[in-house]
């Protein structure tokens, strides 16, 4: 659009197209930045509430400029640089942490006409500049030289390579029923939301997701308790508040991924006509995503690192791999929805509540139904069996420990009576 | 094919650079600058420090680092044959059987091996 206006005003088409360019970049990628400052006092209203808090409420109205106060104190604080730290390593981490979250901006499709660029490897651009952060994590914790800085690194390597796992077979799952990676593509595919067409992916992908950004329960790599503050513990003042940024960054990047694969992006009634109300949806879709991954932090415990492993390697890796056998067969089983033919049904003459049925939910929704209706029946019986089948060897295994255990040791009153 | 989208995540790359490298930068030349010899010393919970952290690591990550790369690769492999699933024929659901039963077996390897268990 700014291109093709610039070359009117008689620019040279090379720097029009870059300068379009450039305008866009800026645009995407400030807005993380900016939507930061306002999404760490959601955050931490929202925390404040869940721990029967206030919040902050001091700096300004209801505390809103609190964290431009908390930037500008970090910017006017000493960097200090432990002197025996590896010092390009050190100041690259933070960096690097950044650009790996804000460079997935660059292919969100935020309503029918604003992305950035529709990408047609998009989904596998997202995985690949979202696993930059563990190398920025190993790179901050190595180049600290600091014990618990290093610890917390491992720790976090070996968390986030293995989450790695189950979230991209649980992406097969959309890239599969949209039959391409493009952002935009997977957006318009879902005549019907894949929440409810493949929720084992959608939820593999968010506790997997939520595991990636580690925040609790899967804050292993910066336990306070144990590590300190894990990897980043030798950052301070603005080296510091970029580690931060790029968490809370990262959180909701997720919340946005997470809307736009699994619950429809930026559709919505009148969105493909009006793109404004399509960034209001897929707006109100990430909030409320980003609300239940602010939940799950505040109210579930951290987890053992042998156990955070067990879980992933254990049971959600093959859950994903049965997932995407499960999900392939049952596409094979159902024919292919026929679009074109759904759409001349709803545009042709009114015959009947077939035809009507067509017109009032849309046609593409209704001759996705079938599809729709089959896969979802498939991923509640996995989830049934999985379950079943966790129950029975939980319960031998704890028959196993049981049958360990001196009984007449805890019966102190047997013994004494004999 | 079109480069000019590849242009624009170059061209974010380095405006993605810069975000963050300004505000240390920034940072740097504002805030106070004292260090002393206590100060820059290496934080190990209040204690003079002892030894170096560049140590070598328990080799358990190592493992988990391996099992991971197989199934990464593998997992790229998959992406082609989702996109083209809708028009592959039944042929392409007994392949890809097979390529999961392959990643399985090794998963079960693994686990029978006692390597996914943290000790």
């Amino acid at each position: 659009m700014l291109r093709d206006a610039l070359i009117q005003a008689g620019m040279n088409a090379g720097l029009a197209t870059f300068l379009d360019i450039l305008g866009g970049v800026l645009v995407a990628a400030t807005f993380g930045m900016a939507w930061v400052l306002f999404g760490i006092w959601i955050e931490r209203k929202v925390a404040a509430r869940i721990q029967n808090r206030v919040g902050p409420n001091r700096v300004g109205p209801y505390g809103l400029i609190q964290n431009f106060a908390d930037a500008l104190k970090l910017l006017i604080k000493e960097v200090i640089v432990p002197r025996n730290a590896d010092r390009p390593v050190y100041f690259l981490a933070p960096v690097l942490m950044v650009v790996s979250v804000i460079l997935i901006a660059a292919v969100i499709p935020f309503s029918s006409v604003v992305i950035g660029t529709d990408l047609n490897i998009g989904l596998l651009y997202v995985l690949a500049v979202g696993s930059l952060g563990t190398l920025a994590v190993l790179m901050a914790g190595w180049g600290s030289n600091n014990k618990y800085a290093l610890l917390g690194a491992f720790r976090a390597v070996a968390q986030l390579i293995s989450y790695e796992v189950p979230m991209v077979l649980a992406l097969l799952i959309p890239v599969m029923l949209a039959g391409s990676l493009s952002m935009q593509d997977l957006v318009r595919s879902q005549h019907v939301w894949f929440l409810f067409v493949a929720p084992i992916a959608a939820v593999l992908f968010l506790i997997a997701a939520h595991a990636e950004n580690g925040r609790a329960p899967f804050d292993l790599l910066e336990a306070e308790s144990e590590l300190i503050a894990g990897y980043n513990i030798e950052y301070s003042g603005m080296a510091f508040a970029m580690f931060y940024l790029a968490e809370f960054m990262h959180a909701f990047f997720v919340a946005i991924v997470f809307s736009v694969l699994f619950l429809g992006g930026w559709r919505g009634p009148g969105a493909e006509t009006y793109p404004i109300l399509g960034m209001f949806y897929l707006g109100i879709k990430s909030m409320v995503v980003y609300f239940v991954t602010v939940w799950l932090r505040l109210t579930v415990p951290r987890v053992r690192i042998d156990h955070l492993l067990a879980l992933n390697w254990k049971i959600m890796v093959p859950l994903a791999l049965a997932n995407v056998i499960l999900t392939a067969f049952l596409f094979k089983l159902v024919p292919t929805p026929d679009y074109s033919a759904a759409r001349a049904i709803a545009e042709g003459e009114f015959t009947g509540v077939a035809s009507g049925l067509y017109r009032l939910l849309g046609p593409e929704f209704v001759a996705m139904l079938p599809l729709a209706g089959v896969l979802l029946v498939g991923n509640i019986a996995l989830l049934v069996a999985a379950a079943a089948l966790l129950r029975w060897l939980a319960r031998r295994r704890r028959q196993e420990v049981e049958a360990l255990v001196d009984e007449t040791e805890y019966a102190p009153g047997v013994a004494a009576a004999e | 094919m079109d480069l000019s989208e590849w242009a624009f995540i170059g061209v974010f790359l380095a405006i993605a650079g810069i975000l963050p490298a300004v505000p240390i930068v920034l940072g740097w030349l504002i805030g106070p600058r004292k260090p002393n010899p206590i100060k820059t010393d290496t934080y190990e919970c209040g204690i003079e420090t002892i030894g170096d952290a560049w140590v070598q690591f328990k080799v358990q990550y190592y493992v988990f680092a391996l099992v991971f790369l197989v199934f990464d690769v593998e997992m790229v492999l998959l992406f082609p044959w989702a996109v083209a699933y809708g028009n592959l024929g039944l042929f392409a659901f007994v392949e890809v059987l097979i390529f999961i039963a392959l990643l399985a077996v090794a998963l079960v390897y693994v686990w029978r091996k006692g390597a996914l268990e943290w000790t």
